[in-house]
């Protein structure tokens, strides 16, 4: 393997070129705005977060007692909101992969740097109209927006948060336009589509998601709003119109929208399992191609969650196939992913250990969601905590756990310091431990008959009630710890040096943390991703639980 | 530089590519329901003035003849006619725009506008005047209306902001900016001024042309 030299570290980096409060928000450099986005999705996670605690602090008893049915409907919708369009959405692609992108190309940034930072103001604002939208009131509709609730007897602030969604959904279309160009046009010489690390083809199959499903959903909410402002009736039976209507258009991008949120996951998740097992991925083009085959079937399946709302029962035939469909490039992944894993030299830091979590719960998940594409079984689970805990096991055990796993790899690249490693394996069990505590149990409670958005339930729930909100409290704490030491180790971390995990990746051959134009050269790339020592050459690695990074 | 140039413009076909995702929307929600209520769609579309639509049809076409006569002289450097293309474009648009104020405040006049997008005047047409074919419903013909200016006024709108860009383009050409060497912005505005008039060629027929046959026979 050619040794690319990486040229002496210079004290400038990104982070120092230039100081001051205009130079961070006028930025074009697509790490600092990398750097923003992680600190608003932060802020927005935590708000999702306190609604998620209110949910289980009002479960834990059988009566409705804490909340009132119309303040529980708000603190449910609200909590699906924040979560999904301001948290989950924009996650992975906004912050490692408007890091990383132009970095594994080796690129200089981003193809289109000023509507990079655009995207960000836009998605502040629309986080600041939802925001205004859940303190002048709130909405209770679910985050489904299911007419006719929505479009006539909901006396919430429906269109507002509307508002909010459609505005924040352009910062979605930009973000995936940036990246579907700057990876057509801005790879360094020589790096070849087939020599792009997974990471780069996870986000390009997300952004063609991005900016195919977005525009539907903002058109969806146009329409909602204008029928519940002006009362004309394209989805009310009364005047001709059709509310199943508004839910093919809504989910005709709200299925896509899951795979916007877990194909980046994937793609965090082929880097960990490739590096810290110090192999190629097993079936690098297999893994490729199924990116994009999860990006064109996820587009054909929406129906399924019309299954039990009056589509005709042919149409929910196909649809339970293709749901079926789409689940087998996402197993390939899973069956890659371990076969990669078989006699490699597998390490336990913790990004590998989210990794693994990730294998096991979005497994979990996603045959979970088999159930669920079929058609019978889904006339009994549907709308029930089945379904709360199958969305959960993959957003939560596979899309966050990737975005900690991802996080805490790239952290030296990102900031230039390593974090402490003790405290971030015992994180991540008790994220894994908390995790499993709260939604498990959701599985046989939904399974029994516990309807979803209920709350107040039978007594004889109760007990499952319990245990999820304890685990979702193991959950809070294992979340707020990594928040406490990144921040930490941002001055008080070891300094990581370029490659502290000694791998070949283009983002690890500049310095930690990188100048402002990421190489100081252009690199020209002869090598595969994940092109490994031979075996035998590899290192010996020290005793069972030594982080690489120290030896 | 070259590199840029390529970029800016796969940068615009992937944006008008999520515009069309965009329209897509509405342009199911009408299938659908001329597909439920054709006698309504019918009646209502022969209301609406086609003399109007096919100039505006026309008045599109030839605006995007002048829309791309400026991309072309901005690239070989004819000055002159750059700025006068763009000048045309604009005048073209502006037109299109006023004729389509005219039809909207004719169907205001008539009582047409939807539900109570205009407070205090609702959907009211002199159903004296306003043909009804055989099997169509006063309430459908209201659904098409709505479509009508839900379609036309997000048109109008992305017309509005074209107009913006091409004035921007004129102040630009006016200052010496653009030339052989820097041609990029009138060449993806021209993409997107292309954009919007294809978008009205599909307009055009389905709201104006439906039914056309049963006008002139009953």
């Amino acid at each position: 393997m050619e040794e690319f030299q990486i040229p002496p570290p210079s004290k400038v980096n990104y982070l120092n070129a230039e100081y001051g409060l205009k130079s961070w928000l006028l930025t074009k450099d697509h790490k600092r705005i990398a750097l923003l986005y992680l600190g608003s999705i932060s802020f927005f996670f935590f708000i999702g977060g306190i609604y998620a605690m209110l949910i289980r602090l009002e479960l834990l008893t059988p009566a409705g007692n804490f909340l009132t049915s119309t303040t529980y409907n708000k603190v449910f919708t609200q909590h699906g909101i924040i979560m999904i369009f301001f948290f989950l959405i924009p996650s992975i692609p906004a912050t490692l992969g408007n890091f990383l992108v132009p970095m594994m190309i080796g690129a200089k940034d981003l193809a289109f740097p000023r509507i990079n930072l655009l995207s960000w103001y836009i998605y502040l604002l629309g986080g600041l109209v939802t925001i205004y939208a859940l303190l002048a009131g709130g909405v209770d509709t679910g985050w489904t927006f299911y007419a006719p609730y929505s479009t006539t007897f909901s006396n919430s602030y429906v269109v507002a948060t509307g508002l909010g969604i459609f505005i924040s959904g352009f910062s979605s279309i930009l973000t995936g336009l940036n990246f579907i160009v700057t990876i057509h046009t801005m790879r360094a010489p020589g790096m070849t589509w087939f020599r792009l690390p997974l990471f780069i083809w996870a986000h390009y199959a997300t952004s063609l998601i991005m900016i195919l499903g977005t525009p539907v959903v903002a058109i969806t909410i146009l329409l909602l709003a204008f029928e519940r402002l002006a009362h004309v009736g394209i989805f009310d039976p009364a005047a001709g119109g059709d509310p199943v209507l508004f839910q093919h258009l809504f989910w005709f991008y709200s299925h896509p929208a899951v795979y916007i949120m877990v194909l980046p996951g994937m793609g965090v998740v082929s880097e960990l399992i490739a590096n810290f097992s110090r192999k190629n991925i097993f079936g690098y083009s297999f893994v490729a191609f199924s990116s994009l085959a999860i990006a064109v079937f996820g587009f054909l399946v929406w129906g399924h969650h019309l299954f039990v709302a009056s589509q005709s029962v042919y149409a929910g035939m196909i649809f339970s196939f293709l749901s079926f469909a789409v689940a087998i490039p996402s197993a390939i992944k899973v069956f890659n992913w371990s076969a990669t894993l078989y006699k490699s030299s597998i390490s336990y830091e913790t990004p590998m250990l989210y990794a693994l979590g990730f294998i096991g719960l979005f497994t979990i998940g996603g045959m979970t969601g088999l159930f669920l594409a079929a058609l019978a079984v889904d006339v009994h689970l549907s709308d029930t905590y089945f379904v709360v805990a199958h969305f959960h096991y993959i957003m939560v055990g596979g899309t966050l756990l990737a975005y900690l796993g991802g996080l805490h790899y790239w952290w030296p690249k990102i900031s230039g310091r390593m974090y402490p490693e003790g405290w971030g394996r015992f994180s991540a069990l008790v994220v894994f431990i908390g995790f499993n505590l709260t939604f498990l149990p959701q599985f046989i409670l939904g399974y029994m008959g516990m309807p979803r958005r209920y709350h107040y339930y039978p007594a004889e729930f109760q007990v499952l009630h319990v245990l999820s909100t304890a685990g979702a409290s193991i959950l809070g704490v294992g979340l707020l710890i990594p928040l406490l030491y990144l921040l930490w180790s941002m001055r008080y971390g070891k300094i990581a040096g370029p490659n502290p995990w000694h791998l070949p990746g283009l983002e690890w051959r500049t310095q930690s943390p990188p100048l402002t134009e990421n190489f100081a050269h252009t690199p020209v790339v002869t090598w595969e991703a994940y092109q490994f020592a031979p075996f035998e050459e590899m290192e010996v690695v020290g005793k069972f639980g030594e982080s690489r990074a120290e030896v | 530089m070259e590199q840029q140039r390529a970029a800016g413009t796969i940068g615009m076909w992937v944006f008008l590519v999520t515009e069309i995702m965009f329209f897509g929307g509405m342009f199911l929600a009408y299938t659908l329901y001329r597909n439920a209520y054709p006698a309504a769609f019918a009646s209502a579309s022969n209301h609406l003035d086609i003399t109007l639509g096919a100039v505006n049809t026309a008045v599109l076409i030839f605006s995007s003849f002048t829309m791309a006569m400026a991309v072309y002289c901005t690239q070989v450097g004819k000055r002159q006619m750059q700025i006068l293309s763009l000048i045309l474009t604009i005048i073209l648009g502006l037109t299109f725009l006023g004729i389509k104020t005219v039809e909207y405040s004719d169907k205001y006049r008539d009582g047409l506008i939807p539900g109570k997008l205009i407070p205090g005047r609702p959907f009211n047409p002199d159903l004296l005047t306003f043909h009804l074919l055989p099997g169509a419903s006063i309430r459908n013909v209201e659904m098409f209306y709505w479509i009508y200016f839900a379609m036309t006024g997000m048109h109008a709108l992305h017309m509005i902001i074209g107009v913006g860009l091409l004035t921007v383009l004129l102040i630009g050409s006016v200052r010496r900016r653009y030339s052989p060497e820097y041609y990029s912005p009138v060449e993806i505005t021209g993409l997107y001024w292309h954009f919007v008039d294809i978008v009205w060629i599909f307009l055009f027929p389905l709201l104006y042309l439906l039914g056309r046959h049963l006008a002139h026979g009953g």
